[in-house]
């Protein structure tokens, strides 16, 4: 097989681990709250910002300012929830869509306001792996391992505590599990803090590669929806297959083809199966 | 729309009002003015779709067809807007068929719906930046400048762009009164309500759904190419994709997206707003007047759903029963 393939199906696979991750907080949301955060992408970007300015600024270790990126992005989470969820849990859910919506034009042009729009990065250059012929950057390895970390915290929280039980529950029937005695507010509130940690944990990998600028969550925001719904909505192990379906099909389309083409074939992808099987790719 | 003949006349002064604005204005208002009537044009077409639950996030992509291809018709092959922005709209219209027909079919709504075509204005943006050595990608590009031209529709003078922008503007509300007035509008709002039951009283959702979106599509590609030939210049990002379709949207809705004029009135308020906040600010606090208009917008769609215009209609009205007009909310769970 030819080398240059075999190192665009590997990083695809890297690649892969980065947008599972991205869209495990998402799918949770969905999945609990039945609400669709256009703005998660920005909750990720200002993390990021939250991630730089604390180590560049004022030179926090990398780790701590990471752990306090996750802690911006669950506050934000619990504040997109109470202020502007909560007001429209009854109304249509596209009205709810387009709430978080405006959310994003505030949180990117807040972005512009406090940082303004130049390209930052950490200064921090990861070494790039070399496998034989092979290049496999560092970076996306660390991303890779800790969405499937994520993942299994993820999946034992749901699975093991009582806490996690009760999220699972609301997500199956809500108003059955109000008269059971959960709160379903305080678990909407629980797991939208969750949900933007997740967004949190997303934003310490992803500074480690790109540069942060205000408009950054307009080029992997709609990968993260497509990823979510591909895997079905609220599905999580399903987002992960999609995951890996969508960046392999960049990755591998990159070989081949420049790299915007790689990304309409994803899109287009995407649309014919949403059409296919709007269920996603799991669903029943 | 009271449909007596003092309404009417009311209307034509109005329009009379309009048509003469420019010779009032200094040359930046008149700048605006067009930007306004171009947007509300785009706004307009949106709605058309948006107030019947048709919520597209991807309406940059038929912005984007809109604005490129009479420039690259113009560009390389010499072609008069004037055919060429008739042609871009059939394709606009050709694409949301595409696109629309499986969709509609096999009855992809709601969230899906919004995603896919979140997903389509993505595919428009790419699909431009990948043909860079035709369109200039990223950098965008500029049509062949021949200096005044009624030919190449490149008008040194403002008001007569406007006088052009108007024409076109006065297009999409003749084209929002025919849906309004028509037969469409019951059938349309019947599908919003509950898409089987207008099915099994013999409404043809399919064909009132692509008539729908043919006409919201091709509006908006208008609105692209006069916005296109009004600039001079064209880019990806500013033209298609994410940001510009949420920003149609987001106008749409602030305006009141259920009245013929709501769509217009939120043109005049975002730009106004937008300028307003612009020159208020100066340009030391780049971002501020977006991150104002990002927090209005939350306000609006949680608390006036229906927009400035339903909000005026609301309180200028005496209680009524809710007209068939009225958004649907569904009771909370």
């Amino acid at each position: 097989m030819d080398i240059y393939l075999l190192e665009a199906i590997i990083n695809g696979l890297l690649l892969g681990g980065v947008l599972a991750l991205l869209s495990l907080g998402l799918n949770l949301i969905f999945g609990v709250i039945d609400v669709v955060w256009i703005v998660y992408a920005e909750i990720v970007m200002s993390a990021m910002y939250g991630v730089y300015w604390l180590y560049s600024y004022y030179h926090w270790p990398l780790l701590l300012a990471c752990v306090a990126a996750i802690g911006i992005g669950a506050l934000i989470g619990v504040l997109v929830h109470v202020v502007v969820i909560q007001p429209i849990l009854g109304s249509a859910p596209i009205n709810q869509l387009l709430a978080t919506g405006g959310l994003l034009f505030f949180l990117q042009s807040l972005a512009t306001l406090l940082f303004g729009t130049d390209y930052r990065n950490l200064g921090i250059r990861l070494p790039v792996i070399e496998i034989g012929d092979i290049f496999i950057s560092f970076s996306r390895l660390i991303a890779f391992f800790m969405a499937l970390v994520g993942a299994v915290l993820l999946y034992l929280f749901l699975a093991k505590t009582y806490l996690g039980t009760a999220i699972r529950a609301i997500a199956q029937d809500r108003e059955i599990m109000g008269l059971m005695g959960v709160n379903e507010r305080r678990i909407y509130v629980i797991t939208s803090a969750i949900g933007g940690g997740l967004a949190g944990l997303a934003a310490c990998l992803l500074v480690l590669q790109y540069d942060v600028h205000p408009f950054i969550g307009l080029t992997f925001g709609p990968i993260t929806f497509m990823v979510c719904v591909l895997g079905g909505l609220g599905n999580m192990i399903g987002g992960f297959i999609a995951a890996f379906i969508i960046s392999q099909i960049i990755a591998v389309g990159g070989y081949y083809f420049p790299v915007e083409v790689a990304e309409v074939l994803a899109f287009v992808f995407f649309i014919v199966m949403i059409l296919v099987r709007p269920q996603g790719i799991l669903g029943k | 729309m009271s449909g007596a003949g003092g309404g009417r006349a009311v209307g034509y002064a109005a329009l009379a009002a309009l048509a003469a604005l420019p010779f009032f204005l200094s040359s930046y208002f008149q700048h605006l003015a067009v930007q306004i009537v171009i947007w509300s044009l785009v706004y307009t077409g949106w709605a058309l779709m948006g107030r019947f639950r048709l919520t597209s996030l991807g309406h940059g992509a038929f912005l984007g067809v809109g604005a490129y291809v009479p420039t690259l018709l113009w560009n390389n092959y010499g072609v008069t807007p004037w055919l060429g922005i008739p042609a871009a709209m059939a394709l606009a219209v050709l694409l949301a068929m595409v696109v629309g027909y499986p969709c509609f079919r096999l009855k992809v709504v709601g969230h899906y719906f919004a995603l896919v075509t979140l997903a389509l204005g993505q595919v428009v943006l790419l699909v431009i930046v990948a043909a860079r050595e035709i369109t200039g990608g990223s950098l965008g590009m500029t049509p062949r400048a021949v200096g005044h031209s009624w030919y190449a529709l490149q008008l040194s003078d403002k008001a007569s762009f406007y006088a052009v922008a108007l024409g076109a503007w006065l297009l999409g509300i003749a084209a929002w009164h025919w849906v309004e007035c028509g037969m469409q509008r019951p059938a349309l709002e019947a599908i919003a309500e509950d898409e089987e039951a207008a099915a099994a009283v013999g409404i043809d959702v399919l064909k009132e759904k692509l008539r729908i979106t043919a006409l919201s599509t091709g509006l908006t590609a208008l609105g692209g190419a006069l916005y296109a030939q009004y600039l001079m210049y064209l880019n990806p990002e500013s033209m298609s994709g994410v940001g510009i379709s949420l920003q149609i949207v987001f106008a749409a809705i602030a305006g009141g997206m259920y009245s013929m004029f709501g769509p217009t009135v939120g043109a005049c308020f975002t730009i106004l707003l937008n300028e307003g906040l612009r020159v208020l600010f100066g340009t030391h606090f780049v971002g501020a007047a977006n991150t104002i208009y990002g927090a209005l917008l939350v306000v609006f769609i949680i608390f006036m759903p229906r927009g400035i215009v339903g909000l005026a209609e609301r309180m200028v009205a005496r209680p009524k029963p809710p007209g068939p007009a009225a958004p649907v909310v569904q009771a909370a769970e």
